[in-house]
């Protein structure tokens, strides 16, 4: 869904047990497990704007970095 | 033998048709069950994800399957980012990126189902601010979601 919403998401939904190279990368013991740009990861389901707030801790926000005027 | 039943179908079929505003092309990387095989590139779900999203697509003339094989098609598939198979990108209204690494089977089939029609119509049931939040970021974002079939 985020990812329909913004130019900015990739969303992979990646069915892990075909690939077992990619559990051990990602050390996957237990599913559903979320790795937002290879940095922040979590183990379960989360809240839409605790998932939101999340991508965009990683992200940031535009308004924040763009100078006004 | 069909993987969807008759039931599953015209289910299907039904929502599709209620619900679908405009085409969806699903992109599959796959292997092609006629290409001879090669040690280490075997696909075990491949033939089992084209059959399955053949059917899907058949469902609805919104639907359009465009097949590539990953050995065939390399340069293309290196642009799309694609490097495990069977990968599925969805190609629609969506803003961003929409992809289903290997089989979308058990839970992950409802999953694709409703990401289809969200592509399709352009809107998810995401709240206000979280659609806000998401158009306001700055750098990109990959979320992987790792998942096995349930």
């Amino acid at each position: 869904m985020m990812a329909i919403e913004s130019d900015k998401v990739t969303a992979d939904v990646v069915e892990v047990s075909e690939f077992p190279h990619i559990a051990q990368r990602y050390r996957i013991f237990a599913v559903p497990k979320v790795v937002i740009n290879e940095s922040l990861e979590f183990e379960g389901a989360r809240p839409e704007a605790a998932f939101v707030a999340m991508v965009e801790s990683v992200a940031g926000r535009q308004d924040e970095e763009t100078p006004q005027g | 033998m069909p993987i969807l039943s008759p039931a599953d179908q015209e289910y299907l079929r039904q929502v599709f048709a209620e619900r679908l505003r405009d085409p969806v092309t699903i992109v599959l990387f796959t292997q092609r069950v006629t290409q001879i095989r090669i040690p280490g590139y075997e696909c075990a779900t491949c033939r089992e994800t084209n059959q399955l999203l053949e059917e899907v697509a058949a469902l609805s003339d919104k639907i359009t399957l465009e097949m590539h094989d990953l050995l065939q098609d390399a340069e293309l598939a290196q642009q799309a980012g694609v490097e495990e198979i069977p990968a599925i990108i969805l190609k629609g209204h969506n803003k961003g990126t929409v992809r289903f690494i290997g089989v979308p089977a058990g839970y992950e089939f409802a999953t694709l189902i409703e990401d289809i029609i969200e592509v399709s119509r352009g809107t998810t049931e995401l709240s206000p601010l979280s659609r806000e939040t998401l158009a306001k970021l700055a750098q990109p974002v990959h979320i992987k979601v790792f998942v096995t079939p349930t």
